[in-house]
């Protein structure tokens, strides 16, 4: 008996195209052949869940609290919920995070741009969702860097995610971006999504989420691939 | 009367509902390796720190796990292993590989696959990441996994579903390593989508004692990526 399949949406308008030339590394790294449009099957459509100890590792929700002094640089508050196209939570779901610290110097030893590393601070952590799909972390607002890109080519802040969700068909790493910032719309790589779907990587300042005498808060909601409502296939009772 | 100041004037971001809907892919960039790929994420079945790149920062900035414990594994372990190359015929070493598949009963850890009459294996999740090292290469260390259903009442052939990430790569490129000697091959319904003459891009050859699977993203032999 096979089992029932409930495929999971398409991606949709709002993701990039692999070949983005104004991010040159895209040139040699995209495919040219059209991609084969397969249909969802139990490898698509299950994933790991609940086991993200064994996987990963267990939640690090504060990467202001790694080391034995604090970091430098603005400490926030990220928080917001991870949700599929419905609407509906994605509880129990593991999202891990990096990015460089205040100066927007990464921990990585191939990033050697003279900006000052920070002993107190690593930039990766992880966070598991709550039932309601809520998430929240705190660490510091990530600096701008340039990178080779083009001439005076500079990235705007921003935090890596990657998240698994419920399936193989919902994987996703993105990045989150700060309101405001003037970066955002002279960078080649957020600019390969296509406006206004752009924005939907722009986290939003919150002053509720803001911690008076503390921390400023920031929401980032993350919208994974939605499950259909009928069955793709009929399941055959034999 | 009160003392709190509401937020700023609405604008168009994450939180606008004009805008709801998938979240856009972007590149997992360069330096992922002290985020992302744990000691022991490339070794399914064992306890080895196989999948991580620990040189690429230092060590007291190591916040990733541990090569978890593993339980008892049914079935053949294998090595699969391969290099990512771009278009240029370069060996990619900044990609990041993760694998999915069923254990060797055919079966997925996913409460998404709730064929109770097969067994699972405590020790046996089926997800594995790899960092690819200074010459593109990256290994897994894992069960040949069993067949699975395929739509209708049709069985797929063995096989392991691949999300190829990277520098440049700016959304995740999906692939899947099927078995040389597999003879269900002939008959998988995935692989009879694929034009009869880029179908071997799919299949992993047995060399010495490892399957080797080199994923080319562009060019002569450009690995088949798929829509899924």
């Amino acid at each position: 008996m096979s089992p029932l399949i409930l495929p999971y949406a398409r991606e949709d308008a709002s993701q990039p195209p692999s070949l983005h030339p104004g991010y040159a590394s895209t040139v040699a790294r995209s495919p040219r052949q059209p991609l084969v449009k397969i249909p969802h099957t139990l490898t698509e459509t299950t994933g790991p869940a609940g086991c993200w100890e064994n996987l990963m590792g267990g939640a690090l929700a504060d990467l202001t609290a790694q080391h034995a002094g604090t970091p430098q640089g603005q400490r926030i508050i990220v928080s917001g919920r991870v949700l599929d196209e419905q609407g509906r939570p994605v509880p129990n779901t593991v999202m891990e995070i990096w990015q460089a610290n205040a100066a927007g110097r990464y921990i990585h030893k191939k990033d050697q741009w003279a900006a000052p590393l920070d002993p107190n601070f690593t930039g990766a952590g992880r966070v598991v969702t709550d039932a309601e799909g809520r998430y929240r972390y705190v660490t510091v607002r990530p600096g701008a860097y340039p990178w080779g890109n083009h001439h005076n080519a500079w990235r705007p802040s921003h935090i890596h995610l990657s998240l698994l969700g419920p399936a193989f068909a919902t994987r996703l790493i993105t990045q989150m971006y700060f309101p405001d910032d003037p970066l955002i719309e002279i960078d080649p790589i957020a600019n390969a999504v296509p406006m206004p779907y752009r924005q939907r990587m722009v986290s939003r300042f919150d002053i509720g989420t803001t911690q008076a005498n503390w921390a400023l808060g920031y929401l980032f909601d993350v919208v994974l691939r939605g499950r259909e409502a009928t069955p793709f296939e009929d399941d055959h009772d034999d | 009367m009160t003392t709190e100041l509401a937020n700023p004037a609405p604008r168009q971001d994450n939180q606008d509902p004009a805008l709801f809907g998938q979240t856009p892919s972007q590149t997992v960039g360069p330096f992922f390796h002290y985020g992302l790929p744990w000691k022991g994420g490339a070794d399914l079945v064992g306890q080895s720190d196989m999948g991580a790149r620990p040189e690429l920062f230092p060590e007291e900035h190591y916040v990733l796990n541990l090569s978890p414990p593993r339980g008892a594994v049914a079935g053949k372990t294998i090595a699969v292993e391969g290099v990512v190359y771009d278009a240029e015929g370069k060996p990619v070493p900044d990609a990041m590989i993760e694998i999915w598949q069923a254990n060797a009963a055919g079966r997925y850890a996913s409460p998404d696959d709730d064929r109770s009459n097969l067994p699972l294996d405590e020790g046996f999740i089926g997800f594995g990441r790899a960092a690819t090292d200074e010459n593109g290469l990256y290994r897994f260390k894992t069960v040949r996994p069993g067949s699975v259903p395929g739509p209708g009442n049709s069985a797929q052939a063995p096989h392991i579903a691949v999300s190829v990430f990277g520098r440049g790569v700016i959304k995740r490129l999906v692939t899947r390593i099927y078995f040389e000697d597999a003879v269900e091959n002939a008959s998988d319904p995935i692989l009879a989508l694929v034009p009869a003459e880029r179908r071997d891009t799919l299949v992993a050859r047995k060399i010495d004692d490892a399957w080797r699977f080199d994923i080319v993203l562009q060019g002569a032999r450009e690995t088949v990526f798929f829509d899924v």
